[in-house]
């Protein structure tokens, strides 16, 4: 039990479940189990960008995708432009989103590699044509996701949506590659110490592309089930997911430093964060609060577990 | 009488295991230029951020004209002192202009017209140095060549605004100077310790200690072990107070020939042809930095030169190029053999944790579990998880870049064996080695100065003598 | 012969000359005092809060959260400094303290400055909101006349951004005090060993970016003349791309303020070429984004391979 306690995953779980509490206390038990299952569909869009994100920020310092948002919007955009309201484009329109959002990947790739610029930069500007693109691409339209997407991205079975079980397997996955797979685990050692990692004969320019395309991937299949979810994409769609990528994987215990990821912490620190404004609405608080404590909450976490203290200088 | 400017009293300082100095007692006179030698690793550098006040004694009294500086010794009271230091790692910012450089030691070069006050300073001090030095007060640090660069390091170290000059502590300060501007700088710590400003001068090039130290003092593993004037000292008595009482002998006791082996590596370095041979042990030695890191990054790169086979690098600065901080033991020694360790695409589990206890086995790491982090080992023990990485390897060519630094006798006497039995089975090593102790344990080695090879000496001709007589060459006549 | 360092540092000058002229042979009409005016108004609140970027980027850090912030004045001065002036500067003061005491946060825990200022971005515009919930209140007088200023010969916002960018300049590249604050961005050891303290210089350089974060939304609120949280939500990314646009550099301390605001006037400007162009106004921070990439590639192309010894 201590041994779980140090873990700082576990404290996501343990902060979620606790604003849930609070919350059902206050409405006398009324509605515990729809604001669970409403939580769970919407942090299944948040835990997916989030695996992403925290790939790349595993990476080690100053790796982080700030094209998240924008390649959610182009590949929602993409994905629903192809299909058109048609069934029968529906697999089409998927292989055209996740492609755009891998090229997203490669493109951040390159310009860090040949421009020879930080990731921050590389992504922001990116982000800048790809939000435009899909802006061109998206003008003045909005159609809606076929049938057969919007039925499986609401779908539910004993209340859990099955997108939530998809992105479990998922999640399932990248934690077994990051645990046992030589990708994770040069990952891994890079953004301990990428010189060392180099010297070990790890490939890390490989793994560096990889986790990069992971991230546009995965913002993509974010992009085209948010759409299929909610009838349809929107310009606006992916802001939100830039704060919420980063939270989620900070609060989900997986080192700023670089090194060590947390796949569980993304779960647990999405249901928070879900919860949070959840029981913040619940009490009746505006969106001005609710914003300044999501803000306080992050920098309070990132305060406690603190920056490059296990690094030695 | 001489008036004494900055003494130490049984100084003491250790970096955990490691002792850095072991009870040190010196003295710098006011007006004298005071040498100091010894090889790399003997404790000068710690001492001198001890007089510095950038690191502070564990046991040992510091006191400045017979006065005792306590624990408020730090680098603000230093600079208040009068005590400089040029360290060997350039210490200017590289974004700023020369003058600017000035500015950031000295407090008072401020208000209106400081731009100007602090150019004169620099230049003027830059003049008196190294007339025709040809830097522009406006220069930016990053633009300069690392020789200017060092000039200005030093003609900052020797401006004076509101504090008088005391001490100023020169670490290798012609290590990147040509051979007019050394003599330039010489000259002048000459005529300014005779003006009564006490100088220490740190350098591999005795020519130049001997012909400016008015007393020179030997250090060796953290303790000083000869003191006497400069007139009393010359090349070979030196040499000879620096090295070791004891002449260690070669430990292989039959001839080797590998004229017949295949060859593994083969480069140029300098002008000298570099190869090494399957089953040898080959060290790169000499002064440290002198080349020999950047020949094993070259074969490890296989850049500039014909390598057959795969390599695997031993780190000796555990900390930047080794050891993987946040994993465990066995993840530490696996991670270099990952691919062997494959099923179906996954590391398997039983596989890995095998692999670490057979070589917890063979190289004796002490450890309850080889599942603890790497950091709960020792640094001898820590080293030898970093070898064990490499031996575990399919690489047939081991790189060691001094990988014995800071580890103990009992755990290298150990690892020298495992070396010579895995060369008899057909590996390669090239090692890295200040250490005449340890040249003793290769079949040959090159000596490197100044980037290149520059000779090299076959098993008999190891010994402590050649090997400093190849490395302390005069500075260029 | 015009050696690569000279051109590296000609580059924020030789962009912004492209723009221009090529702004002026697509749009004849903006070569005119009324043409530039209007083109450039904006320019002046963007190259305030370019600089408060550049005050953090000399340092190493960066600041997520100067777009919200900038909005979050505008809804300060729309309201508080509207009604009761010295409570509103009470609460300007009080921001640039936050912003201070964020900077002794980063130098203590030694915490990633991209993550925090995330967190304070919220903050900010929750701050916002709760002041002003939607857009509304108004500029105080002053500032609207003082935005609105008709000057002979050359238009209000090129004046004001030229001595921006001229008094940042002397303050930081040639002030004594500015030497230090660049040396902390080019070598912080070496500031340690000269014994001056870090956590004085990371706290004042984040209090200039809140100084310079307040008097971006000022400008701005004397543009728009009412407050808005949202207003100023792009600013994050201008400020970055103009600081870089302007040769700035991440790491080591390497920034031009006079170059920040040649950036920011670049941005501003590429915007308005757009709109000549015909080009459908979805591009306009698609070309933005390019123009980022051009210049750092151009950047790449003209800087010496990093020697790797």
């Amino acid at each position: 039990m201590k041994q779980l306690l140090r873990q700082a995953w576990v404290w996501s779980f343990i902060a979620a479940a606790a604003v849930w509490l609070i919350t059902i206390t206050y409405t006398r038990g009324q509605g515990a189990g729809e604001i669970l299952t409403a939580a769970l569909s919407f942090a299944t869009f948040t835990i997916i960008v989030g695996l992403g994100q925290m790939l790349v920020i595993t990476a080690g310092p100053g790796n982080v995708d700030l094209s998240i948002p924008a390649t959610i919007t182009l590949s929602g955009v993409v994905a629903m432009k192809v299909m058109d309201t048609n069934e029968a484009m529906l697999v089409a329109g998927i292989f055209a989103s996740l492609a755009v959002a891998i090229t997203v990947g490669v493109f951040n790739y390159g310009l860090i590699r040949l421009l020879r610029i930080p990731p921050i930069i590389a992504t922001l500007s990116s982000s800048f044509v790809v939000l435009s693109s899909a802006i061109f691409l998206g003008h003045g339209l909005r159609i809606k996701p076929p049938t057969s997407l919007s039925d499986f991205a609401t779908a539910r079975i004993v209340g859990i949506p099955w997108v939530t079980i998809l992105v479990l397997l998922l999640s399932i996955f990248v934690g077994l590659m990051i645990k046992r797979s030589i990708y994770g685990r040069t990952l891994l050692a890079i953004g301990q110490n990428p010189r060392a990692a180099w010297l070990a004969s790890l490939a890390t320019g490989r793994t560096r592309f990889l986790t990069y395309v992971a991230s546009s991937l995965l913002a993509g299949v974010c992009g085209i089930l948010l759409s299929g979810f909610s009838g349809g994409a929107a310009l606006n769609m992916g802001e939100e997911f830039l704060l919420a990528s980063i939270a989620t994987v900070i609060i989900g215990g997986t080192s700023v430093a670089g090194g060590r990821a947390s796949v569980p912490g993304i779960w647990g620190a999405a249901l928070f964060m879900y919860l949070l404004v959840t029981m913040l609405n619940t009490f009746g608080a505006g969106a001005g609060v609710r914003l300044v404590l999501t803000g306080l909450v992050i920098i309070l976490v990132i305060s406690i577990a603190g920056g490059g203290e296990e690094q030695r200088s | 009488m001489t008036i004494k400017a900055i003494t130490l009293d049984g100084v003491e300082k250790n970096f955990g295991a490691v002792k850095a100095l072991a009870g040190v007692t010196l003295r710098v006179d006011a007006g004298e230029c005071l040498g100091l030698v010894g090889h790399n690793g003997a404790g000068k550098s710690t001492l001198m951020h001890m007089l510095n006040g950038t690191l502070s004694p564990d046991k040992g009294v510091l006191s400045i004209d017979d006065t005792t500086v306590g624990s408020g010794w730090s680098a603000a009271a230093a600079q208040a002192a009068g005590v400089r230091c040029v360290f060997q790692e350039l210490s200017l910012c590289p974004n700023l202009t020369v003058a600017e450089n000035a500015r950031i030691v000295h407090r008072p070069l401020k208000g209106f017209g400081w731009k100007a006050r602090a150019t004169a300073l620099i230049v003027t001090k830059l003049n008196e140095i190294f007339p025709g030095h040809g830097i522009q007060p406006g220069d930016e640090i990053a633009e300069l060549s690392i020789g200017k660069r060092q000039m200005v390091e030093i003609a900052r170290a020797f401006t004076v605004t509101d504090t008088a000059l005391r001490l100023v502590i020169l670490d290798e300060p012609t290590s990147s100077l040509d051979a007019v501007t050394a003599k330039q700088l010489l000259d002048y710590v000459k005529r300014e310790t005779s003006a009564g400003t006490s100088v220490v001068l740190i350098s591999h090039l005795l020519g130049d200690i001997l012909g400016t130290a008015n007393r020179i003092v030997v250090m060796k593993d953290g303790k000083t072990v000869t003191e006497r004037p400069a007139a009393n000292f010359d090349r070979s008595s030196l040499v000879t107070a620096m090295g070791s009482a004891h002449a260690a002998k070669s430990t292989f006791k039959r001839e080797h020939d590998f004229s017949t082996q295949q060859v593994l590596v083969e480069a140029h370095s300098g002008t000298m042809q570099f190869e090494i041979r399957k089953g040898e042990i080959v060290g790169l030695t000499g002064l440290a930095g002198q080349g020999q890191t950047q020949m094993l990054l070259r074969i490890f790169e296989k850049r500039d030169a014909k390598v057959q086979g795969r390599t695997a690098f031993v780190a000796g600065d555990r900390q930047s190029d080794g050891v993987f901080h946040l994993w465990s033991i066995g993840q530490n020694i696996t991670v270099r053999s990952l691919k062997a360790l494959r099923k179906m695409g996954l590391i398997a589990a039983e596989d890995e944790e095998s692999m670490a206890s057979d070589w917890q086995q063979s190289i004796k790491i002490k450890t309850p579990s080889m599942n603890n982090n790497i950091l709960t080992l020792s640094g001898g023990n820590q080293q030898k998880a970093l070898f064990a990485r490499a031996l575990a390897s399919d690489a047939e060519i081991i790189l060691m870049d001094d990988p014995m630094r800071g580890v103990d006798i009992g755990t290298k006497l150990e690892v020298y064996d495992i070396i010579k039995s895995e060369a008899a089975k057909g590996r390669c090593f090239v090692w890295y080695s200040t250490e005449i102790d340890e040249l003793q344990h290769c079949h040959r080695a090159y000596i490197f100065r100044s980037g290149a090879a520059i000779r090299s000496l076959a098993k008999d001709a190891l010994t402590e003598e050649q090997v400093l007589q190849a490395s302390f060459a005069e500075s260029a006549a | 012969m015009i050696n690569r360092s000279t051109l590296r540092m000609l580059l924020p000058f030789l962009s912004l000359a492209v723009v221009l002229i090529a702004t002026f042979y697509v749009a004849p009409l903006t070569r005119s005092y009324f043409g530039l005016n209007l083109m450039l108004q904006y320019s002046v609140p963007i190259a305030l809060a370019t600089i408060a970027q550049m005050f953090v980027i000399t340092i190493g850090d960066l600041d997520l959260s100067i777009g919200p912030f900038v909005g979050l004045v505008s809804c300060i001065a729309s309201t508080l400094l509207f009604s009761n002036p010295a409570l509103g500067i009470l609460a300007l003061l009080a921001c640039i303290v936050a912003y201070g005491l964020v900077g002794a946060l980063v130098y203590w825990r030694n915490l990633p400055s991209i993550v925090v200022t995330l967190g304070l971005s919220f903050v900010w515009l929750g701050i916002a909101v709760l002041i002003l919930p939607s857009p509304g209140g108004k500029a105080p007088s002053w500032l609207s006349a003082m935005m609105g200023v008709k000057l002979p010969f050359v238009p209000f916002p090129i004046v004001a951004a030229v001595s921006i960018g001229l008094v940042v300049h002397f303050a930081l590249m040639n002030s004594s005090w500015g030497v230090v604050a660049r040396g902390a961005g080019g070598n912080p050891k070496s500031l340690a060993r000269a014994g001056w303290s870090m956590l004085q210089t990371k706290v004042a350089m984040f209090m200039l970016t809140g100084f310079f974060g307040v008097l971006s939304g000022l400008a701005l609120l004397g543009l728009t003349t009412s407050g808005d949280a949202h207003v100023a939500d792009r600013y994050t990314l201008y400020s970055i791309a103009g600081v870089i646009l302007g040769g700035g550099e991440f790491v080591g301390g390497r920034v031009s303020p006079i170059g920040a605001v040649v950036g920011a006037l670049t941005l501003a400007l590429a915007g308005s070429f757009l709109i000549f162009l015909n080009i459908s106004p979805d591009w306009q921070i698609g070309a933005q984004g390019a123009i980022l990439m051009i210049v750092l590639a151009l950047r790449a192309l003209l800087s010496p391979r990093e020697a790797v010894r």
